[in-house]
């Protein structure tokens, strides 16, 4: 019988802790993919985050660490400082990189650290428990903004690719999201660059995946999809927003 | 005779460092332990090596723990209130099992304090710093020829017991000059078949990790990890003992503090007082049996430090209470004088 699908082998067979109908399931899928396509398993090194992802170094079958809540581009940095001839990525999400991590965040972009970092943004805290993001959209309601973001009280959700773009340094910035067929495939062939960009040289490539969290949003998993089109992606635009190399090219 | 080079003590950490086989520096600056990083920025990218500034004390220490996890002999370098910044990152090298050399050149504190020398840093070096239960293995040079060769001790030691050695220097002995050699340097290596380094597709991938959600799990390796703690309080401990064999009265101190406390010494000897002095080299382990010894013979102790009297809670642990210890102490950037601690000793002799 010819197998239409099957796991990619740069993930273990350990089962998922993730929620019914959470995204980060396909988002490991993906990148697990990229790594079996670009045949980079024995090369990668993985850097779990602090949040939902936290386990997922017992995912990736490859070899991996487990950094403390926002640093893990600093962990990659020391990773691939040592080792260039590995690839080495992140697995972060909003909490971990746009708020505790912001710093680490910015200034490995700036150095355009040789890494390739995945960005998870559900705008919202799930591993806690639902609290405002520095994400979380204005007027949402989360444990921590109960009446809904007020952004006159605690600010703005921070564009993190639109910000990043701005910087001299990293060679690739892209947002793309998970809530239909036809957005998977464009977030697979992104975070297939950002990986083969590392393989180049060519430094450091963040895909921001726009994600849901049906459990803390307190919506059905398809209600949570919809959720992402109507108002995540308006706020968060799917796109390209920075390809040095591309620019280079006149492209 | 060995060959003797003149050099600064921050200097001579450094050049011990890359003689030890450290390629990797990650720091932040701050004084007074500048000239460390300025030595990595010079040196390592001749040398086929990395020194990267990071863009916090926070960043650079979990760099080092990357680096660590990838095998490498790797460390940073700070000042009191860069160390607290570090506090998270020592926390998850050591709940990780991981090796890496820090050094901690002190300056006074609390808070942003000052830039003068300082040894108020003894209970965040030997009692914790970070959260959880965890050690490190302090080493406390005197002079710029220990800065040097306690390095190369500290990075053995740390790729030995898998765990963070800290060099707790202060901001006279890094910015002092003196003669040094590094004859005598022993530099071990050891296996590190945990590291990250790909698998290469010829075994099952390695997790450097600090997180146990199940708490059967964690008690068994937070036992584990106090088992090679015990071996480290057997094999480890250091110090230097001085005319302590017919003393009455003992004084004990460790780094800069331990200079001014010798020369009290023989000037008390000059007097007819027998006083001699216990120097502990580690502070963690600290040497409890020639204290413990001591303690059966002299009258009284005299801790002499540049802080608040930190090390007399160890003392009094490693004597069991059984003599009385008294301070003689300076802080907030200010040494003692010989005479002052001569003093001391005056008094402690007339039972004050």
């Amino acid at each position: 019988m010819a197998v239409v699908f099957k796991k990619p082998k740069a993930l273990t067979d350990a089962p998922f802790h993730y929620c019914p109908g959470c995204p980060h399931g396909i988002i490991h899928r993906l990148v697990a993919e990229v790594i079996d396509e670009l045949g980079i398993k024995g090369k990668a090194i993985g850097v779990a985050p602090v949040g939902c992802a936290v386990m997922a170094y017992d995912y990736f079958a490859c070899d991996m660490i487990e950094a403390a809540h926002g640093r893990a581009p600093a962990v990659a940095t020391g990773i691939k400082r040592c080792r260039p001839e590995n690839v080495v990525f992140t697995y972060q999400g909003d909490g971990d990189l746009a708020s505790i991590g912001m710093a680490e965040t910015v200034h490995s972009a700036a150095r355009n650290e040789n890494i390739t970092v995945i960005f998870v943004n559900n705008a919202i805290y799930g591993m806690t428990g639902g609290q405002m993001a520095p994400t979380s959209l204005p007027g949402q309601v989360t444990q921590t903004s109960p009446y809904g973001r007020d952004v006159n009280h605690c600010g703005w959700p921070i564009k993190v690719s639109e910000m990043l773009s701005t910087l001299e340094g990293p060679e690739f910035i892209a947002r793309v999201a998970v809530n239909n067929v036809k957005n998977v495939n464009a977030a697979k062939k992104a975070i297939k660059k950002a990986f083969q960009n590392q393989i180049d040289g060519k430094g450091f490539s963040l895909v921001e995946v726009v994600s849901a969290c049906p459990t803390n949003w307190g919506m059905t998993p398809q209600k949570a999809l919809e959720w992402v089109e109507s108002d995540m992606l308006p706020y968060y635009p799917i796109g390209v927003y920075k390809d040095r190399t591309a620019a280079k090219e006149g492209k | 005779m060995a060959e003797r080079v003149l050099m600064k003590g921050n200097e001579a950490i450094a050049e011990a460092a890359i003689r030890a086989g450290c390629r990797h520096y990650f720091g932040y600056p701050i004084t007074p332990q500048t000239e460390i990083a300025a030595y990595m920025a010079k040196k390592m990218p001749k040398i086929g090596g990395v020194f990267l500034q990071a863009e916090s004390e926070v960043a650079s220490i979990n760099m080092v723990y990357g680096a660590a996890a990838a095998g490498m002999r790797v460390m940073t370098s700070s000042s009191s209130p860069g160390i607290s910044l570090k506090a998270e990152g020592l926390s998850y090298i050591a709940g990780s099992d991981v090796p890496a050399l820090v050094v901690n050149v002190q300056r006074g504190g609390p808070g942003l304090g000052g830039i003068q020398p300082s040894q108020s840093d003894y209970f965040q070096a030997t009692k914790g710093g970070g959260h959880g239960d965890y050690r490190m293995i302090v080493l406390a040079p005197a002079s710029v020829q220990e800065m040097a060769s306690l390095t190369i001790k500290g990075f053995n030691l740390a790729d030995k017991y898998l765990m963070t050695a800290m060099i707790l220097a202060d901001g006279t002995i890094g910015q002092m000059m003196e003669p040094i050699s590094f004859e005598d340097a022993q530099i071990e290596t050891y296996e590190k078949p945990w590291a990250l380094t790909g698998t290469n597709g010829e075994r099952k991938h390695n997790i450097v990790n600090s997180l146990y959600l199940k708490p059967d799990e964690l008690e068994v390796k937070n036992f584990e990890r106090y088992e090679r703690y015990k071996t480290v309080e057997e094999k480890e401990a250091m110090w230097e003992e001085y005319m302590m064999e017919d003393a009455e009265y003992c004084v004990v101190a460790f780094g800069i503090a331990s200079r001014v406390a010798k020369n009290a010494v023989v000037a008390a000897r000059a007097e007819g007082i027998k006083v001699g002095l216990i120097r502990p080299i580690t502070l963690w382990p600290f040497p409890t049996k020639p204290l413990a010894a001591a303690a059966e013979k002299v009258k009284s102790f005299i801790s002499v430090e540049l802080n608040m009297g930190q090390m007399i809670e160890d003392i009094r642990l490693a004597t069991g209470c059984k003599k009385p210890v008294s301070l003689c102490n300076r802080c907030g950037g200010m040494i003692p004088s010989p005479d002052e601690v001569l003093a001391a000793i005056r008094k402690a002799q007339k039972g004050e």
